[in-house]
């Protein structure tokens, strides 16, 4: 059956593309992000403070070149088959090697709400993959110039919003333990569902915005922003099973794998590569990518894992 | 009583959100005392720019100063951004009271 959130996202979309009056407010939808951010930061951390850290550091060694092999593999699909100029190819090799908190907060809805566990490093994974990403984008463009102003870069993606919110989370998170937590615990841990559904709804209708320049931009997009997803959830399973995580573990790696930012990456990317026209990539990450993930990819990558577990095991 | 006014230049920026950091730093090297930025929305070249989200925000900047600092201000946003960012930017002069605090 399908998601409520998940509804709530169609609602969305369906309002969008009927053009209805429907808007949220700016705050909101920055609020909601906040929240959800925090809220899958603290969850992650409290995990993490039952378990060992320095045996994660292999595992985040391995996440973090599973996304610069998926930047590598978007850029030169881009390129060499979709013609795409270098400055495109770049840009949207790095939305496609960079992760999305909300498909991943879908994931983690979608798991939870069929009480399947998974491991709380995850969530580590998702600050994690967020940023290489990026550097290997701006590497492709330019190489490695010394123009570049790679202190200002680090900065913007390290420290940008998400990733600092997702830290915090989890830095509170580990130090309060889940004792410390339980005051906050109805506010950050009890809402997620329904602050998640509110945060899919705006996402409807931002994805809504994307339908006429997706139009415009023809099958090559529309292709590309499936099965890019689709490799990437694969090269996710793998690595997952190599790293031993669990079934839910896995699928979240095949689902953060198969995400494209939309959020951190466009931002840091403007500034980086303005060559880049933002619309393109913006256009198949929300317009399809994202969609396609929530919709159909987690089921299908939750499938996908359960298989290749019982392959390899 | 007649009004002591005195001519300054209005120069008005519009364009992404995203690029406001790194305009207000320009901003502080070209030696621009002081400038206000607002949320805009609206229509151009670059499609529809809503305000209901961060990356198609757009903002609209008003820096109120001598001819001279606005018309270098201007030559360098058209020479570091025009090309490759949704930006408008337009001179007007306007009437000022307290001129000293738009030097």
């Amino acid at each position: 059956m399908i998601d409520v959130v998940v509804l709530f996202f169609l609602f969305g979309l369906a309002a969008g593309l009927l053009r209805s009056e429907l808007k949220l407010p700016v705050a909101l939808y920055e609020s909601l992000s906040v929240f959800l951010l925090v809220a899958i930061g603290l969850k992650g951390g409290q995990g993490l403070a039952s378990q060992a850290l320095v045996p994660l550091l292999p595992q985040l060694l391995a996440v973090v070149v599973l996304g610069l092999v998926l930047t590598l593999i978007a850029f030169l699909i881009l390129q060499y088959i979709g013609r795409f100029s270098r400055a495109d190819a770049s840009s949207m090799a790095a939305h496609y090697g960079s992760v999305s908190v909300a498909t991943f907060a879908v994931g983690v809805n979608w798991l939870m709400t069929r009480d399947i566990p998974f491991e709380s490093q995850m969530t580590i994974f998702l600050a994690v993959m967020e940023v290489p990403a990026i550097l290997v984008g701006i590497v492709l463009m330019r190489g490695v110039s010394r123009q570049t102003r790679w202190g200002a870069l680090a900065h913007e993606a390290l420290l940008g919003k998400g990733v600092t919110l997702l830290l915090g989370g989890m830095f509170i998170g580990w130090a309060a333990g889940p004792d410390g937590l339980a005051p906050i615990k109805p506010l950050f841990f009890d809402l997620f569902k329904g602050v998640l559904a509110l945060f899919l709804l705006e996402m409807g209708l931002i994805v809504s915005h994307q339908m006429d320049e997706l139009k415009k931009r023809g099958l090559f997009i529309l292709s590309f922003a499936i099965l890019m997803p689709l490799l990437g959830a694969v090269l996710g399973i793998g690595c997952g099973i190599l790293l031993g995580l669990s079934l839910g573990g896995v699928t979240l790696l095949a689902t953060l794998a198969a995400s494209a930012s939309y959020i951190a990456v466009p931002a840091t990317m403007r500034l980086a590569i303005p060559e880049a026209n933002p619309v393109i990539s913006l256009a198949a990450v929300l317009g399809v990518t994202f969609p396609f993930n929530i919709l159909i990819g987690i089921p299908l990558y939750h499938r996908w894992a359960s298989y290749f577990i019982g392959v390899a095991g | 009583m007649s009004l002591n006014t005195q001519i300054r230049t209005l120069l008005t920026v519009i364009t992404e959100a995203a690029i406001e950091q790194v305009l207000v730093r320009d901003l502080d090297r070209l030696g621009v005392r002081g400038y206000t930025i607002s949320d805009a929305r609206g229509r151009g070249s670059h499609g529809v720019r809503e305000g209901a989200w961060t990356k198609s925000a757009n903002i609209r900047i008003e820096i109120v100063f001598p001819r001279a600092m606005a018309e270098s201000t201007l030559l360098h946003l058209q020479a570091t951004y025009f090309a490759n960012y949704a930006m408008v930017a337009f001179l007007q002069d306007v009437e000022v009271l307290r001129s000293d605090k738009f030097e």
